[in-house]
């Protein structure tokens, strides 16, 4: 168990680095308490698994630091570094037993037969893998063969942190939901450092404490899912985070006011003494309402979702996503909406203006 | 519904039945022929059931070329194996080393039969060889045309030197085909070189090592070329394979009646260890 550090951490794949893109993670810092819960959020090709690896110690990082409780594991391998790592597909040992895939990291540490014993079969009854126990593991379906990559990580008891690189993309939906919950349970009864891959919100908002978003190879905002959904500091959390994501206007900022064509809309945000080459409007559909005065929209569609009616909207600066309750009624044609002030933020540059 | 039926479209059967008889079906059924059958040529046939079949079963020229060619079979394959998936295990997995490697372990592939054993005879030749002087220069008394026992080393050797290479190339492609997690997943688990290749790369390598097995079993089973030219089976009958010496039967002696019999008992245990093999190797697979 333990807190992990991140310090400055920079990589690259490439020899000689001149522009930012040839960097797959650019100036990483991060502070993680030990037995927390977290997961690294991004979409496919945003860094997120070259930091796990890194954390890991299967990669070496170009520049920065690693710290596991404030020790510098940067130069350790991941025997050393005694960390568990789960991947995106199920790797077991073929011709081995489910027994002597769960037993195998212990076996390579030297450890007694009898605690390998009841270590093992511990972790199949918390997996519901006992049945199945004696079997050749290469005969499992790929939720099962999950599992035991999964047990594998999770039967060493002294490990510093366990990682999973998007550990559910090969198992069906409905399996997900069970083996999502099991994690969480685990994590509640082993209370070890997590750290989850993902590009599936759901997966990262319901798995984590903290959530990590990952964009370009930086971290864009980190916090709690509540914090990411209702302000998030970049467009891009905006847009990727919520379904429909959030809504992003261009704007100008003129006497301390963001204005959307002539428009005023009221926000928090503090423009003073700040210069930015391009500013923007976020708000989520969710914090948009119909009312008698303010920007005018025109309706080009309604999309009935069950709880909410999604509406497509258009105004001269762009398009509007707004969700309205299937309760209240939506005018047809032309309409005017109201923000929510405290939900509506304006970002320069694309960071949020504070 | 009623299904139409149109008998037209074994028209198109036709032409690969035609291919088929004539590279297949018709001379096997000619060896058949001579194989029950005795001639004095002219075209003059006499019925001898099963009695060439008996004198090569029982005669001690079969049993011998017979126990020669398994050993030799047994010795290169014991070789080449591990060789091959040794030297693919060494290969290079990445950069300019990977095609390099590649090409270089096609070429002795590419030669053609008959010039790899002249290049050997030539090379193991004692007097002139550089192989052959080298040895007798360093002391051994290295002779292949003379001594049976320096026959057969020089025929292994040539024979690991001409076919190790589609060893290796079928287990580098094998050991090619394994995602990068499982070493990862292995490093993590603290496993040692032998666990990895023991419970990784070997069981990922099966199917192709299960095909480079048969091919090596079965061509080094009906060598003929290399060795032909390299011993012509010679000293004496040391290294008369099956197929020389049922090519010296049938040639040599014109006794096509018995060389039709042990072609036929030839084909028979080729294909009997090829079946048994594999059915050895898929009935591991479904249990698995």
């Amino acid at each position: 168990m333990s807190k992990i550090t991140l310090e400055n951490l920079s990589h690259s794949y490439l020899k000689t680095q001149n522009i930012d893109a040839d960097w797959a993670l650019r100036n990483i810092n991060i502070d993680w308490k030990d037995g927390g819960a977290y997961a690294l959020l991004g979409p496919s090709g945003c860094g997120k698994t070259t930091l796990l690896n890194i954390i890991s110690g299967l990669l070496t990082p170009t520049k920065g630091k690693v710290l596991f409780n404030d020790e510098d594991v940067t130069d350790k391998n991941p025997v050393e570094r005694n960390i568990a790592q789960i991947f995106q597909f199920p790797v077991i040992y073929d011709t081995m037993t489910v027994y002597d895939n769960l037993a195998f990291p212990l076996k390579n540490r030297g450890i007694s037969e009898t605690e390998i014993k009841s270590k093992v079969e511990e972790m199949a009854e918390m997996l519901e893998l006992t049945s199945t126990l004696h079997n050749r593991a290469s005969g499992l379906t790929a939720d099962g063969k999950q599992k035991i990559s999964l047990g594998r990580g999770l039967v060493r008891s002294d490990v510093n942190v366990i990682m999973f690189d998007e550990p559910l993309t090969v198992i069906d939906p409905h399996l997900k939901w069970v083996l999502r919950s099991k994690l969480k349970e685990l994590h509640q009864r082993i209370s070890r450092t997590m750290i989850y891959v993902t590009h599936d919100q759901t997966e990262a908002l319901t798995f984590a404490d903290q959530v990590v978003v990952m964009h370009e190879g930086q971290i864009v905002q980190t916090g709690t899912p509540v914090e990411l959904f209702e302000k998030p500091k970049h467009t891009f959390v905006g847009h990727f985070i919520g379904s429909p994501g959030m809504n992003i206007l261009p704007c100008k900022i003129q006497n301390g006011k963001a204005m959307v064509n002539g428009n005023v809309i009221e926000t928090e945000n503090d423009f003073k003494n700040k210069n930015f080459t391009k500013t923007e409007i976020g708000v989520r559909p969710e914090f948009i309402k119909f009312d008698s005065s303010g920007l005018p929209v025109k309706i080009n569609k309604v999309s009935n979702t069950g709880r909410y009616n999604v509406v497509d909207t258009e105004c001269e600066g762009g398009k509007l996503k707004i969700l309205s309750p299937v309760t209240s009624k939506i005018p047809s044609g032309s309409a005017f909406v109201k923000f929510d002030k405290k939900r509506t933020f304006a970002y320069g540059d694309s960071w949020i203006i504070e | 519904m009623n299904k139409t039926v149109n008998q037209k479209a074994w028209l198109f059967v036709i032409p690969v039945f035609a291919l088929v008889a004539f590279n297949a079906i018709i001379p096997l059924m000619t060896v058949v022929n001579y194989a029950f059958q005795e001639t004095f040529g002219s075209n003059v046939f006499t019925w001898e059931g099963t009695r060439w079949f008996q004198q090569i079963l029982t005669s001690d020229r079969f049993h011998d070329a017979l126990g020669r060619q398994f050993l030799f079979t047994f010795i290169i394959l014991i070789i080449q194996i591990p060789l091959g998936i040794f030297i693919a295990l060494t290969m290079p997995k990445e950069g300019l080393g990977v095609p390099v490697c590649l090409v270089l372990m096609s070429m002795p592939l590419l030669i053609p039969w008959n010039v790899v054993g002249a290049m050997w005879n030539i090379f193991a030749l004692p007097d002139i060889g550089f192989l052959g002087h080298s040895l007798n220069d360093l002391g051994f008394d290295y002779n292949f045309t003379q001594q049976p026992g320096d026959a057969w080393f020089t025929t292994v050797l040539m024979d690991v030197w001409h076919w190790t290479s589609l060893v290796v190339l079928l287990a580098y492609a094998g050991l090619r085909s394994i995602q990068p997690a499982y070493y990862q997943a292995a490093e993590i688990d603290g496993a040692s070189r032998w666990a990895i290749f023991r419970f990784i790369e070997l069981p990922k390598m099966k199917k192709v090592l299960t095909i480079a097995i048969l091919l090596r079993f079965m061509d080094s089973f009906m060598i003929y070329t290399e060795p032909f030219v390299l011993t012509g089976g010679g000293p004496g009958n040391a290294t008369a394979f099956l197929s020389i010496d049922l090519v010296k039967m049938a040639l040599g002696q014109f006794d096509l009646g018995p060389a039709a019999a042990m072609s036929l008992i030839y084909f028979l245990i080729v294909l009997l260890v090829c079946w048994v093999f594999y059915n050895l190797m898929m009935r591991n697979e479904a249990q698995s």
